[in-house]
This record gives C-alpha cells, sequence and structure tokens, in this order.
C-alpha cells in the first residue's frame, strides 16, 4: 500500500459513490473484504467508540452488511420501495495513514436522498480502512460520522451512506 | 369556530357490535394539537431521564421535555433537580451543553452565576441590586413545578397540582419493577443516543411502539434476517395478552423468538452464551424464585405510559419518549437500558440485538418510519375518509398481543383528558 496515490482512491471512492446511487448494491458489497466492518455511530459519542459498549444507529460486521444488502433490494424493505434516489458526494479525499498492508483514508460526504417529494441531506466525514486484494482495493472498516444532530429530521438511515 | 371546537368527541364506540373508530381530524388539526399540550403534555407526568445518566455529582444533560428546556442536574450531595433551563433574569438558556460535569452554570449573557441547585450566586453589579435580591426565590433558576422518580425513572410535570408520581403510573410499577429486577445492581443507560424525527403524527408512534398486528407484514425482512442468521431464533412462538393498565397505560406481554441477553439462549449465541445465559438465569431463579425469574427472563414487555413513554423489553431494552413539533412532525430520542453488572460479552450481544431490530438504521424501524409516514399521507384524505378502525379483538375476554386492546385504552385516555369527556 505504499505506492498507492490519493487519485487512486478517489476513483475507488467515486466508483462505490457509483454503485450506491445506481442501486448496484451487491456489486457494492463486493468492495468490502471477508471480515469488514461498516459503523454509523450515534452522534454524541466519541469518533473511535466501539459499538460494543456504546449504541450507535449501524453497526455491521460483514454477515450483517450482506443481510442488510439482500433486505433493502426486497419489495418488502418498505422503507426504500419504492427506492430512494440518491446522490453521494465525496470529497477532501486524504490519505490519513499508511502501513504495508493498509491505509486509513479519511473523506467527507454529503448525501442527497428524495422519497416521495421530500429531500433529505445527511453530511458528516468517513474513515476507510483499505486493504489490497488481488490487486484491487478493498474496504476493511468504513466508519460513517455524521455532523448533523442525530437523524433530525431525516428521521432514518435506510439507505447506505 | 373551528373544527376541533365543534367536536365533542374524536371516537366513534359501539361495544356490542365491536366498533371503536378514531376520527382522523385527530391527526391533522393544528388545533387538536394545541390543545393537547395543554390538555396532555403540560397536564400529565412526562419522562425526563434515567438516574444513571449523572452518576457523579455535577453531572448534568439538558433535554428538550414537552417543549420546554430542561436542565437535569446531580449536585454535590447528589440531590437529583429539574431545573427550567432560562435565565431568570432575561431568559437565555443558561447551560448550552448537551451533557458534562459542572459545578455552577454560567448565563454567558449578563454573567448570572448558578448553583447546581438552581440558586443564584453571583451576578456583575451586585451593588445596583436590592440588597435582599440574591433571598428573593425569582432570582434563581426555577425548579420544574413537580420532578419525581421511581425505580431510576425520573419524571416531570408542569402541573403544580397533579397526583403524584406513584399513582399516576399505578399499575406500570410492576411492569418497570420485572425490568428493573433483571439487574443486581440496578439498570444503566448505555452511552449513545438516538435521536431521530419523523414526519409524522405523534400518536402514530403510541400506537405503533404497542403494536403486535404489524409485526409480520411492516418487519417481514427482519424475520427474513432472523431465519437467515441460522439458529438466531429459539423454538418459542409468538405468544401473550394486551393489558389496560388504566390512566391511558397499557402492555403487552408475551413469548417471542428472539435471543434475550436476560435471559432467552438463542442458538447462535453458542455454547459460552449458554453458560453465560445459564448464569443469568440462576441469579434470577436465586433472587426471585422460579416463577418471578420465567417471567423476568422468558417473557417481552412492549410498555406504554401514557402520554409518549415506551419501555420496550424485548431483544435489548429501549426507553423511547416523543413530542410533537407540529401536527406532522415529532422528535423522538431512545436511549438502551442495561444491567450495570452485565458482562462485556452480554453487552456486546444486547447492543448487537438492539441494533438489528430497533433505532433508525436498524432493520425494522426504518419500515416503521415509512409506515407512519405514509399513514400521515392518507389523512390528507381525512375529509372523505374520515375514521381509523382499532376494533381488533374487542370480542375478546382477553384479547392478544396482536389485538388492539392497547390502542384503545390509549385512546379513551387521550379522548377523555382533550374532550373532558369519558367515551
Amino acid at each position: 500500500m505504499q505506492n498507492i496515490s490519493r487519485a487512486e482512491i478517489e476513483d475507488f471512492l467515486f466508483a462505490e459513490a457509483d454503485l450506491l446511487d445506481e442501486w448496484r448494491l451487491p456489486e457494492w458489497l463486493e468492495l468490502f473484504t471477508e471480515d469488514a466492518i461498516y459503523y454509523v455511530p450515534s452522534t454524541d459519542v466519541a469518533p473511535d467508540a466501539s459499538p460494543d459498549k456504546n449504541l450507535f444507529y449501524v453497526a455491521d460486521d460483514r454477515f450483517r452488511l450482506s443481510e442488510r444488502v439482500k433486505r433493502l433490494m426486497k419489495r418488502t424493505a418498505h422503507a426504500e420501495f419504492p427506492h430512494s434516489r440518491t446522490r453521494h458526494l465525496v470529497s477532501n479525499v486524504r490519505i490519513r495513514n499508511r502501513s504495508e498492508n493498509e491505509i486509513e483514508v479519511g473523506s467527507s460526504f454529503i448525501t442527497y436522498r428524495t422519497k416521495d417529494g421530500v429531500t433529505d441531506t445527511y453530511f458528516g466525514s468517513n474513515r476507510y480502512r483499505l486493504v489490497a486484494e488481488n490487486g484491487n482495493l478493498r474496504i476493511k472498516e468504513k466508519r460513517c460520522l455524521l455532523d448533523s444532530d442525530g437523524l433530525r429530521s431525516q428521521g432514518r438511515v435506510s439507505i447506505i451512506l | 369556530m373551528n373544527a376541533f371546537q365543534r367536536m365533542n368527541t374524536a371516537l366513534m364506540v359501539d361495544e356490542a357490535k365491536q366498533i371503536f373508530k378514531v376520527s382522523r381530524q385527530t391527526f391533522v388539526d393544528p388545533d387538536i394539537l394545541e390543545a393537547e399540550r395543554a390538555k396532555i403534555f403540560d397536564k400529565c407526568w412526562l419522562y425526563l431521564g434515567h438516574s444513571s445518566e449523572l452518576p457523579k455529582p455535577g453531572d448534568f444533560v439538558t433535554r428538550q421535555v414537552g417543549g420546554r428546556n430542561i436542565l437535569f442536574a446531580r449536585d454535590a450531595k447528589g440531590t437529583l433537580r429539574a431545573l427550567s433551563n432560562t435565565c431568570p433574569h432575561r431568559g437565555a438558556q443558561v447551560c448550552r451543553e448537551k451533557h458534562g460535569n459542572a459545578k455552577s452554570f454560567q448565563c454567558f449573557y449578563h454573567g448570572w452565576v448558578f448553583g447546581l441547585d438552581g440558586a443564584l450566586r453571583s451576578q456583575p453589579g451586585e451593588a445596583s441590586y436590592a440588597p435582599d435580591f440574591k433571598e428573593r426565590s425569582t432570582s434563581n433558576m426555577q425548579l420544574v413545578p413537580r420532578f419525581e422518580g421511581f425505580r431510576d425513572f425520573n419524571f416531570i410535570c408542569f402541573d403544580r397540582n397533579v397526583q403524584g408520581l406513584d399513582e399516576y403510573l399505578g399499575p406500570v410499577k410492576e411492569y418497570l419493577d420485572v425490568i428493573a429486577d433483571q439487574a443486581e445492581t440496578g439498570m444503566t443507560i448505555v452511552g449513545g443516543t438516538q435521536e431521530y424525527s419523523m414526519r409524522a403524527n405523534w400518536k402514530l408512534l403510541t400506537e405503533n411502539s404497542i403494536d403486535g398486528y404489524h409485526a409480520l407484514t411492516t418487519h417481514a425482512t427482519y424475520f427474513d434476517y432472523l431465519k437467515a442468521t441460522n439458529g438466531g431464533l429459539a423454538p418459542v412462538p409468538l405468544d401473550g395478552a394486551a393489558h389496560d393498565l388504566g390512566n391511558g397505560h397499557a402492555v403487552l406481554e408475551y413469548k417471542a423468538p428472539w435471543g434475550r441477553p436476560v435471559a432467552q439462549w438463542v442458538p447462535m449465541w453458542g455454547e459460552d452464551g449458554k453458560k453465560e445465559i445459564d448464569r443469568l438465569y440462576q441469579g434470577l431463579v436465586t433472587r426471585y424464585g422460579e416463577e418471578r425469574a420465567k417471567r423476568i427472563a422468558l417473557y417481552n414487555r412492549n410498555l406504554f405510559v401514557f402520554p409518549n413513554l415506551v419501555v420496550n423489553d424485548i431483544m435489548a431494552v429501549t426507553i423511547r419518549t416523543y413530542y410533537p413539533l407540529a401536527p406532522d412532525f415529532m422528535n423522538i430520542s431512545a436511549w438502551a437500558l442495561a444491567p450495570k453488572e452485565e458482562t462485556d460479552w452480554a453487552r456486546k450481544y444486547r447492543l448487537f440485538n438492539f441494533l438489528e431490530f430497533l433505532g433508525p438504521g436498524g432493520f425494522a424501524t426504518p419500515d416503521d418510519v415509512e409506515a407512519l409516514e405514509q399513514c400521515q399521507r392518507g389523512f390528507r384524505n381525512a375529509a372523505e375518509v374520515q375514521w381509523n378502525d382499532i376494533s381488533k379483538g374487542m370480542g375478546k375476554a382477553t384479547p392478544s398481543y396482536d389485538d388492539e386492546l392497547q390502542m384503545r385504552a390509549f385512546w379513551s385516555n387521550w379522548n377523555k383528558r382533550v374532550f373532558a369527556t369519558a367515551i
């Protein structure tokens, strides 16, 4: 992971955003390692808090993340049926740390979600731990830190941020 | 004369014919919301917070309750108080942090300083005030008119003449006991608050929080998920009863197939989990005997305390309260409650359980949000389609957990308070 450039990481994150916005969630899931985690902490805990000791909004291991994707692709996932339309904007991408096997990346995001004539905005930062598998970047951890005051007035994180 | 003033009831009830209908006007009319503020939220006991949120002297939290800004603080001697978080001088919010620890509170506008008990300690330019100014109770931050607690659940009321909390809760206390008795050393709020909102009338969340009927359709994907977890379900069918607890309070008490960290084991928790669950169960038997241990461990409770508190003791324990900002908008706050002495293993699974079902990022609550917002949209047709039906189970001696008795209990009390007429 020593030689990878910020431009390559940006391409990866922009591609991830496209998969989410196009509702290609099974393909999006393939970006994650088998031991991956995806966290959205509540907004009154420390950014590095553990979901074993604190109440989060989302704390998925890889199994539950795959179930989340399965769920969201069903008609019976009522919160997202018909699918909302979203746009994930990714910015301020920065390499925070790198080691031989892993790279830590920070980014800022604004995600718009519109459904039934109502548009909500989610904003905050993402912290990624990325690794290389068979020459491809893969996500080992995605921690999504919302800057809003809880989920008022979005009311839910039924999409993937 | 507005529409509300022309109404003298919002209910259409005929016990013999098993008819119980609620006017959809109640979900959309700003005059009804105004009446609810005056006759319900200004008159009833409202949940403020749990004692465990303020473990040390000087700890405080600020939050909105019943539309007011409240400062909930523990003083140096350990006494808990609920103060109106507004400067007695010119009105600014005194404490602007959500939580913390303090020796005193200072209003930044003119620099008045108050003790943890709200008493005025000093103000710049004291010489320009009357000699006895500090002795006047009106110079202090004001206590909320009534503040009382039961088993670390603390409530406030803005009506000085309200009946005591003990009497108000009535049979609810017995259920809070069962929930609090899970712990040997007391229950605690786990770090992290779920704060969210819905574009829906607040009473829809009351109904939804104690609605056993919607589970299999609204939450179909949650049950799909439990099946996929390969061992996530115990061989325990959903079964139980609903009880009207008086004063608008109600409860569902039932068995269910999901794992309970105190204490129903499911295969996905493995042999180590079985040992831990057995140990917890034996502890309950030792403390309370077999019968009560069984009730604490193996039964779920969706407990509703009128008008806006839900304590659900299900695959985890959640405290949830909510308040309307408009007829079609509410804010919701939810916390996770757990035994203080719980092991890391049990705490982890409790929170894992919590998030798969509960909360705005879970596998269930987002669909509830959607359902309630869709109901609110449906009420745009209220002029032509005027009534909600909540008659399910009316003919039964003991309505089931998936009937609607508990909602009828809520609405009957709601109607009595808003229109001052019994049905």
